[in-house]
C-alpha cells in the first residue's frame, strides 16, 4: 500500500517535471522567438530608414556643394542670365527658365490628350481592347529618355523644322500677343520642339493616373446621369471630371514633375544655347541639360558649385511639385475609401 | 406653336448630339495620337536599328571615329552595372517594404517614409548623378563603375519598396491569423507567409527596376562616365549603353551615329520585353 503509495507519488512527480520542462523549453522557444522578431522589426526598419536617409543625404550634400555658389552670388544666382564659365560668372536664370517654359508647354499639350486617352479607356473602348490599349499607351513610360532624345533630334526635329514651324510662323506668328513666340528661326530644334517631346513622354503618366480616378467613380452617378438623358460626352464632362477634380489635378502635377527633371531627351533637342529670347522656336538650355552637358568637364570650383547650385533647385521644384501631387492624390484615395 | 416647340427642342438635341460626337471624336484621335507616337519611335528604331546590327556590334568594342567597332565593352559594362543594381536594390527594397506593410499601419515614421519614396520614384535621375558624384565620386577622386551601381541602386529601390508594399497589402487578414494561431512567430508570418503569396508581384517590381534602370542615362554621366575599353574592373571608368548611346549620336560622324542607333534598339527592345514580361508572366494574381 505504502509502496504503492509512493510509486503513485513518484510517477506524479515525474508528470509534473515533464510539464515544467514542457513549460520551460516552450518559454523558451517563445523568448527566442521574441528575440528574433525584434531583429527582425529593427532589420527592416533600418532599411526603410535608408530610404529616408538617402532623401536627408540629397538635399544636404546638394545644399554643401551649392554653398559656395549662393555665397558667391547670393540670391542673384537665380535671377541673373549671365552664364560664363569662362569669367567664372553664373546665372541661372536661363536655366530656370527653360525648365519652366519647356514643362509648361509638355503640360499645355499633354494634359487634353492624356484626358481623351484616359476618356478612351475607361468609357469608350470596347472591354478586350482596354488591356492592350492601356498597356501600348504605358509602354511610352518604358521607353528611355535617350530613345526619346535620339529620335526627337534624328527624325522629329527637321519634319518639325521643315514642315509644322514655317505653318506656325504664318498662323500664329502675326497675332498681335502672342505673336513673338513663333518667329524666329525654323531650325526644328529648340524650346517648343523639346516641350512637344515632354509631352509625349508625359502623357502616360498623366493618362495612368486619370484612368485611375475615373474608375473610382461610383457606377450610380453615372447611371443616374445616364437615367436623365445626357450623352456620354455630358456625363464625363459634368460627372466624372468634377467628382475627380482633385485627382485629375494631381495627375497633372505628377506628370509636370517628371518633365521638370526629365534630362537626356531635353538634352538632345533645345539647342543647347545660353540665351534668353521671346521666340519658342529658339535653342535655350534647361537646369538638366546644362548639367548633362557641363557637369562632367567643370573644372573650376565655383563652376562645379553653381551646377550643383542648379541641381539644388531643381531638386526642390521638383519636390515641391511632386509633394502637392501626392497629397491632392491621397485626398482622392481618401474619397475612394469612404464610396 | 406646337411645331416650333419641337423645333427649338429639336435644335437643343442637335447640339447635344453634335457636342457628345466631336467630343468623342476627339477622345478617338488623342487615343490615336498616343499610339502613334509610340509606332513612330518603334519604327524609327527599328528601320536604324536593324540596318546596324551585325556580329561585329557584339564583338568588338566601341571604335575610334573611322574604323569598324561594336559595343561588347558597353553591353558588358550595363549588364555588370544592372545586374549589381539589382543585387543590391531587391534585398533592399523588399526588406524596407516589409517594413512599411508589416510595421507601418499607424506609425508618423512609415507615413514619411512612403512619402518620400513615393517623391523618389518620380524625382529627377539626374539629381541621384549628382549626390552619388558629391558622395562618392569627389572623394575618390575618379569615375568608377562602382558609383554608377550605386547610383542605379538608388534609383532602383524606390520602385521595389513600392511594389513590394502595396503587393503585401493585398494579403488577406485570415492567412495571416491561420499563421499565427499555428503559433508562428511574426518574422516567419511576414517571410514565409505573406511574402510569399504575392511572390509574383514582388518578382514584377524588381523587373520593373530593372526596366527603369537599364535606360537611364542621366545618373551614369557623372558616375561611371565612359570607357572606350573593355574592362571588367568597377573600380575604373566603365563603359554602358545609354551614355555610349548619347555620345555616338551627339557626335558627328556617320558610323558612330549608326552604332547608336544598334544600341538604341538593343536597349528599348529588353526594357520594352521587361515591361511586358512584367506585366503578363508574372502577373500577380490576388490571392483568395
Amino acid at each position: 500500500m505504502n509502496t504503492q503509495s509512493a510509486i503513485a507519488a513518484g510517477k506524479a512527480d515525474q508528470a509534473a517535471l515533464q510539464e515544467e520542462a514542457r513549460h520551460a523549453a516552450l518559454r523558451n522557444t517563445m523568448r527566442v522567438q521574441r528575440i528574433q522578431d525584434f531583429i527582425f522589426h529593427k532589420v527592416t526598419l533600418a532599411f526603410a530608414a535608408f530610404v529616408l536617409l538617402v532623401l536627408v543625404g540629397i538635399i544636404v550634400s546638394l545644399a554643401m556643394g551649392a554653398a559656395p555658389a549662393f555665397r558667391e552670388f547670393g540670391a542673384g544666382f537665380i535671377t541673373t542670365n549671365e552664364w560664363d564659365p569662362i569669367n567664372d560668372k553664373f546665372g541661372a536664370l536661363i536655366a530656370i527658365t527653360g525648365t519652366l517654359v519647356t514643362s509648361l508647354i509638355a503640360l499645355a499639350v499633354a494634359f487634353p490628350i492624356s484626358f481623351g486617352i484616359a476618356l478612351f479607356l475607361t468609357e469608350i473602348c470596347p472591354s478586350w481592347l482596354r488591356r492592350p490599349l492601356g498597356t501600348a499607351v504605358e509602354l511610352l513610360a518604358g521607353i528611355p529618355s535617350i530613345i526619346y532624345g535620339m529620335w526627337g533630334l534624328f527624325v522629329f526635329a527637321p519634319i518639325f523644322g521643315d514642315h509644322v514651324q514655317p505653318l506656325l510662323k504664318k498662323t500664329l506668328g502675326v497675332l498681335p500677343v502672342i505673336g513673338p513666340l513663333f518667329q524666329g528661326p525654323t531650325m526644328g530644334l529648340g524650346i517648343l520642339t523639346a516641350g512637344l517631346i515632354l509631352a509625349v513622354m508625359i502623357i502616360p503618366f498623366i493618362s495612368s493616373v486619370m484612368r485611375d480616378v475615373f474608375e473610382i467613380v461610383p457606377a450610380v452617378l453615372k447611371e443616374s446621369a445616364y437615367g436623365l438623358g445626357c450623352t456620354k460626352w455630358e456625363v464625363v464632362r459634368k460627372v466624372v471630371l468634377p467628382y475627380t477634380r482633385t485627382g485629375v489635378v494631381g495627375g497633372v502635377m505628377l506628370g509636370l514633375g517628371r518633365a521638370l527633371g526629365e534630362t537626356m531627351a531635353v538634352t538632345f533637342v533645345i539647342g543647347n544655347a545660353n540665351e534668353l529670347s521671346w521666340s519658342l522656336f529658339a535653342a535655350g538650355n534647361s537646369i538638366s541639360s546644362t548639367l548633362a552637358n557641363e557637369f562632367a568637364e567643370a573644372s573650376s570650383p565655383l563652376h562645379v558649385s553653381s551646377l550643383m547650385a542648379l541641381g539644388l533647385i531643381l531638386f526642390a521644384i521638383t519636390f515641391l511639385v511632386l509633394s502637392a501631387a501626392k497629397l491632392m492624390l491621397a485626398g482622392m484615395s481618401r474619397k475612394e475609401g469612404a464610396k | 406653336m406646337n411645331t416650333s416647340l419641337s423645333k427649338s427642342t429639336n435644335g437643343v438635341y442637335r447640339r447635344r448630339l453634335l457636342g457628345h460626337r466631336v467630343g468623342i471624336a476627339l477622345s478617338v484621335l488623342a487615343m490615336a495620337i498616343g499610339l502613334g507616337f509610340l509606332a513612330w519611335i518603334l519604327f524609327t528604331l527599328l528601320v536604324h536599328g536593324f540596318g546596324a546590327l551585325s556580329h561585329t556590334l557584339f564583338t568588338l568594342d566601341t571604335p575610334a571615329p573611322g574604323s569598324e567597332g561594336g559595343i561588347r565593352n558597353a553591353i558588358f559594362g550595363s549588364l555588370l552595372m544592372v545586374g549589381l543594381s539589382t543585387l543590391v536594390s531587391t534585398p533592399v527594397g523588399i526588406l524596407a517594404g516589409i517594413y512599411l506593410a508589416e510595421y507601418g499601419q499607424n506609425s508618423k515614421f512609415a507615413a514619411v517614409t512612403r512619402f518620400v519614396t513615393d517623391i523618389m520614384l518620380s524625382a529627377p535621375s539626374i539629381v541621384i548623378g549628382l549626390f552619388v558624384y558629391a558622395l562618392y565620386v569627389a572623394k575618390v577622386q575618379h569615375f568608377s563603375g562602382y558609383a554608377g551601381t550605386i547610383a542605379l541602386s538608388l534609383i532602383a529601390i524606390p520602385v521595389v519598396v513600392r511594389t513590394t508594399d502595396n503587393m503585401l497589402h493585398l494579403v488577406p487578414n485570415s492567412l495571416l491569423e491561420a499563421a499565427f494561431a499555428l503559433g508562428a512567430p511574426r518574422w516567419k508570418v511576414a517571410l514565409l507567409v505573406r511574402l510569399r503569396a504575392v511572390k509574383a508581384g514582388v518578382v514584377t517590381g524588381v523587373l520593373l527596376a530593372v526596366a527603369r534602370i537599364a535606360g537611364e542615362t542621366a545618373p551614369l554621366l557623372f558616375t561611371a562616365l565612359n570607357n572606350q575599353f573593355f574592362t571588367a574592373d568597377l573600380n575604373q571608368p566603365m563603359a554602358n549603353l545609354p551614355v555610349v548611346i548619347y555620345r555616338f549620336a551627339m557626335s558627328p560622324y556617320e558610323d558612330w551615329q549608326s552604332i547608336a542607333w544598334g544600341a538604341a534598339l538593343l536597349v528599348t527592345l529588353s526594357v520594352l520585353l521587361l515591361n511586358i514580361l512584367s506585366r503578363t508572366a508574372f502577373r500577380q494574381k490576388t490571392p483568395q
